[in-house]
């Protein structure tokens, strides 16, 4: 099982939770075991063809899976999954 | 006290004026025994430090020969003494304390080398930097002479804004074209209730003067667009990015790998705080660790979400901090990493960012755009109209 860190704006679509364990061999699998759990997160995380939204960036541990082998790096037991979006917030 | 008598009868005691002749003389080893911060403010020529607490480790580095004449001096001429005996002990042949110290010396009109570019109010004040190696005087005048420019002057702005005042950055450039409202105080921490209603820019110049003097703040109250951000900007060393939404950051990013001006850049929301230093050229840009930005309903703001106050202090004073290792060239900035803070779980987090060799901005094939076209991206006028017009504002 690997570790999916949710970001607060996907947390709304895990019911709150930061952080979501999730099976699979590589980071396409872990990430549809999560949104087999969490249908909501599906539209956010993937396009209608299948591949990560350009705007999702997914990291294993702490490398950008698009410098790896992108959704079929192999992710092993107790590895961590962040999926990180652009975040705005600072001022107003 | 015995140790004074007994001094007195075995070391030598010269007056300012003969270690003058001595000194000019040339052929005599010159020794400060004061600490560290003492021989910052001002000392004599050619004196080397060593602290007392050190004097038998570093003694033997800064007066090999001890068969050479030397001459010690401290503050008033006891420390010196003192060191002058324990260096008889060590087998120093020809030792001297300087009697009276540099004060004397000094009360005699002879010169010393004094701190430079610093009042004496400036090494007081910053005397705390001064003593660490990393800063040092050299440091200090670096942050005294240096610009930097904040983008917002709220959550994120006015921690970072603070800590910069305090510093002594010279000149800080504070861009905002909002007002103090009652919203604002749970965590932008530079405004105050007496001044809800006031242009934000003017809030912040009161506190950071009061702060400190030795700072000149430049007021852009209003916002920055492709018309004149190159202006703006180009009159900074560094930009620090605490802007509230994604065409400010997409244009200030396009703007500043442009210019080559490093630009430190943090975000909240709730009790998330993400930040790195995009240093252009040198490590990745804002559009190669964010190629587009998400989705409207993806991108919500501190003030429809929440945000938690501290968590604008967590990252303003990191932020402070990259900006004041910049000026310094000390240590690691946050190139090419990403810090992610996760205040409910106290949890950092540190993740790898690369150059995109394919980044419209500053990859390899990157053509430089028109200015029009800075701070796009694909759907930006889909993205704006879905954020709502008045989204651009970086206050």
């Amino acid at each position: 099982m690997a570790t999916v860190r949710i970001p607060p704006v996907l947390r709304p679509k895990t019911g709150g939770q930061p952080e979501v364990e999730a099976a699979g061999a590589d980071v396409g699998e872990v990430l549809r075991s999560l949104t087999g759990e969490f249908p909501d997160t599906q539209a956010q995380l993937f396009g209608e063809d299948g591949e990560l939204n350009r705007y999702v960036n997914v990291y294993l541990n702490d490398e950008d899976v698009r410098v790896l082998d992108g959704l079929g790096t192999t992710v092993k037991d107790g590895d961590t999954v962040v999926i990180l979006p652009a975040m705005a917030g600072g001022a107003s | 006290m015995a140790i004074d008598t007994e001094r007195a009868q075995t070391i030598e005691e010269i007056e300012p004026f003969e270690a003058a002749e001595e000194i000019n003389g040339g052929d005599v080893v010159l020794i400060d025994t004061r600490e560290p911060h003492e021989y910052q403010e001002a000392h004599l020529e050619g004196g080397k430090l060593v602290p007392p607490g050190l004097l038998a480790d570093e003694i033997g580095t800064a007066a090999p020969d001890k068969s050479a004449r030397t001459i010690l001096y401290c503050r008033s001429g006891n420390r010196s003494a003192i060191a002058a005996a324990q260096l008889q002990q060590l087998g120093y042949e020809n030792v001297a304390s300087m009697s009276g110290g540099i004060l004397q010396w000094q009360e005699q009109g002879l010169p010393v080398v004094a701190a430079h570019g610093m009042t004496p109010e400036q090494r007081e004040r910053y005397s705390r930097h001064t003593l660490l190696p990393e800063v040092g005087v050299d440091g200090q005048v670096k942050l005294l002479n240096a610009k930097v420019l904040l983008l917002g002057a709220g959550g994120l702005g006015a921690p970072t804004a603070l800590y910069l005042a305090a510093a002594g950055v010279g000149t800080i450039g504070l861009v905002d074209d909002d007002v103090v409202d009652a919203s604002n105080l749970q965590r932008q921490v530079i405004h105050n209730t007496e001044r809800i209603g006031m242009a934000k820019t003017a809030s912040a110049r009161i506190f950071i003067e009061g702060l400190n003097p030795d700072v000149n703040v430049v007021e852009h109250n209003g916002r920055l667009d492709a018309s004149n951000i190159l202006d703006v900007i180009s009159e900074y060393d560094i930009v620090v990015d605490g802007a509230d939404n994604f065409p400010t950051r997409y244009l200030l990013n396009d703007a500043s790998v442009r210019l080559r001006k490093p630009v430190v850049s943090a975000s909240i929301l709730g009790f998330d705080g993400q930040i790195s230093t995009f240093v252009p050229f040198e490590g990745p840009c804002y559009r190669c660790l964010y190629p587009t930005p998400p989705p409207a309903e993806l991108a919500p703001s501190c003030s429809a979400n929440g945000v938690l106050g501290v968590m604008a202090g967590t990252m303003g004073t990191l932020q402070a901090n990259e900006v004041i290792k910049l000026i310094l060239g000390a240590g690691e900035p946050l190139v090419g990493r990403l810090l992610l803070y996760e205040a409910l779980g106290t949890r950092f987090t540190e993740l790898k960012v690369r150059r995109d060799p394919e980044c419209p901005i500053c990859g390899e094939n990157a053509e430089e755009i028109p200015e029009s076209e800075m701070g796009r991206f694909p759907d930006y006028d889909a993205f704006c109209a879905g954020a709502g017009g008045d989204r651009q504002s970086i206050a």
